[in-house]
């Protein structure tokens, strides 16, 4: 567990197409506390997986500075683990071996690397796929050994892009309770993004609501719901009304035009 | 077996069968001219001879000039194609000798090699690997170029060094590229040996393919097609093989 600072990041791009810059996320700012859970929502092309890229270590800034406990950051470091949308596994290894892969990158001796990947994949409740290949696993189950690659290198950071925008709901709402139990049984800091508003409280200690495009923290909002939460929390008036709160604080992503205020829903 | 296939087999062997007897037949009948067609009964006849008088020298040479050329074209071609399509500095280097090298037929090469080489197994082996050597070059280029983006991406999150990522990302993911190439290369080669050896060589299957046919032998020639078609089918056979084997993670494709 690691406290992550984010201060005043700008990252930009410059558009092949006509050369011209392009800022994606700007002037940000947050904190995450040591094991803490930060959900990030906001309209599509708003600088999401940007400021997730960034604080992997993917993306240089253009300004400002990402920190955890006080040190700051350059380049990609072990203490980081990322969860990408998709699961990105490869396809020539069996499950046991992709969960290992980071390990292996970073020096880890096989025999040991795959000692680790068997306790995760437990955790994940993968255990017996082990040695089937990502390309005999349903969606739910390569984004669970894609979790589980990541909870191997035994970050301090975890970072989730969107992790389960690929599967149908009923999986996916399955997966949301897993993750919490996977979570409270290690707790991680955690920064994770995510289009889907009630995915969000129900994980999270504290929303962040993006403006649209370029980024920036429009709303911080604490989520006061004990812990371990249930499915059914989604439908207490204290839930409900959270999320109507960040419904209406949600733009327009900045592509579709002019916000007339009604239209998001 | 389902009756359906069974019966597929049949047909197939049944009109291998007829075509057989009409080669066989027509010249026997005086309908064709045996100088020409040869027969099945003329070819196993000077097969027998063939063997019986130093054919498997012959065989034997072609064999390991092929697998030398061949075998260092595999070797240098992928270490070649992996580098260049990974690292842009060698790239812009060398590309273009690649590209323009890739274009020009190896049979334009073959006086210039003769010169240099002689017209023993030197040159045939340089034939041989000349022919097959780009295609892997090129296949193997464009495979450790295609290396799925997200993959490499993610190797980089866990902190991948470049050549971590050449290694567990790039590399695996262009085997299919290679193996390709590796195909187009076999065939490629196999055409470098038998042109080598048709013009300039002093034993194989293309020399003994070149005397016989100077001397009216169709008979002879007929045998050195077959063994050479013998020899390109279990080539295919071998890397077919080879493909199921490392792409053994491959799920089944119904
Ligand atoms: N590699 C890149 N090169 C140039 N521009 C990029 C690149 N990646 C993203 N962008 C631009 O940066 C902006 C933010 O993109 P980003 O992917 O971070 O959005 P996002 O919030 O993750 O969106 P979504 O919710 O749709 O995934 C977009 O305008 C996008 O066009
Ligand atoms: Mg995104």
């Amino acid at each position: 567990m690691a406290r992550l600072d984010v201060q005043n990041l700008t990252v930009g791009y410059v558009m092949k197409r006509n050369q011209r810059d392009l800022t994606a996320v700007q002037e940000l700012s947050f904190t995450a506390r040591a094991g803490e859970f930060v959900a990030i929502v906001g309209p599509s092309g708003c600088g999401k997986t940007t400021l997730l890229h960034t604080i992997a270590g993917l993306v240089a800034p253009q300004q400002g500075q990402i920190a955890l406990d006080g040190r700051p950051i350059d380049g990609p470091g072990r203490e980081r683990a990322m969860v990408f949308q998709s699961p990105a596994l490869l396809p020539w290894r069996s499950v046991l071996r992709n969960v290992a892969y980071g390990l292996e990158l970073q020096g880890v001796a096989r025999r040991q690397a795959e000692g680790i990947a068997r306790e995760c994949l437990a955790l994940v409740g993968l255990a017996d796929f082990a040695e089937s290949y990502p390309g005999e696993l349903s969606g739910g189950m390569q984004q669970r050994a894609n979790l589980a690659r990541a909870l191997a290198v035994q970050p301090t950071v975890l970072l989730c892009d969107e992790p389960l925008s690929a599967l149908d709901a009923q999986t996916r709402e399955y997966m949301q309770a897993e993750l919490q139990r996977i979570w409270l049984e290690r707790p991680t800091t955690t920064v994770y993004v995510t289009h889907h508003i009630a995915e969000a409280i129900f994980l999270a200690d504290r929303v962040l609501v993006l403006s649209a495009s370029p980024g920036r923290i429009k709303a911080d909002l604490a989520v006061d719901l004990p812990r371990p939460r249930s499915l059914s929390v989604q439908r207490t008036p204290a839930f409900l009304a959270l999320e109507e709160r960040i419904w209406s604080l949600l733009e327009r992503p900045a592509w579709l035009g002019a916000n007339d205020g009604s239209a998001a829903r | 077996m389902s009756a359906s296939r069974r019966r597929r087999t049949l047909l197939s062997l049944a009109s291998v069968a007829i075509f057989l007897a009409l080669w066989e037949l027509l010249p026997a009948l005086g309908l064709v001219k045996p100088l020409f067609t040869s027969s099945p009964s003329r070819i196993w006849t000077a097969a027998q001879w063939l063997f019986a008088n130093g054919f498997w020298y012959d065989i034997w040479v072609s064999f390991s000039e092929f697998a030398l050329g061949f075998g260092l074209a595999v070797v240098i071609g992928i270490v070649f194609g992996v580098v260049l399509g990974w690292f842009p500095t060698p790239r812009a280097m060398f590309e273009p000798f690649v590209i323009s090298l890739y274009s020009v037929p190896r049979v334009a090469l073959l006086p210039l090699i003769i010169l240099w080489l002689g017209i023993g197994i030197e040159s045939k082996v340089a034939l041989v690997f000349l022919g097959a050597v780009f295609p892997i070059i090129v296949n193997s280029m464009s495979g450790v170029r295609a290396a799925d983006e997200t993959l490499v991406r993610c190797a980089r999150s866990f902190g991948a060094s470049e050549r971590q990522v050449l290694l567990t990302v790039a590399l695996p993911g262009s085997v299919p590229f290679i193996i390709t190439g590796m195909r187009l290369g076999a065939g490629r080669g196999l055409v470098g040996i038998v042109v080598g050896e048709l013009v300039a060589a002093q034993a194989g299957i293309g020399h003994m393919m070149a005397r016989a046919g100077a001397t009216f032998q169709t008979d002879k020639v007929f045998v050195g097609v077959i063994v050479l078609a013998i020899f390109g089918l279990m080539l295919s056979k071998g890397l077919s093989t080879l493909e199921a084997r490392v792409d053994a993670w491959r799920p089944a494709r119904k």
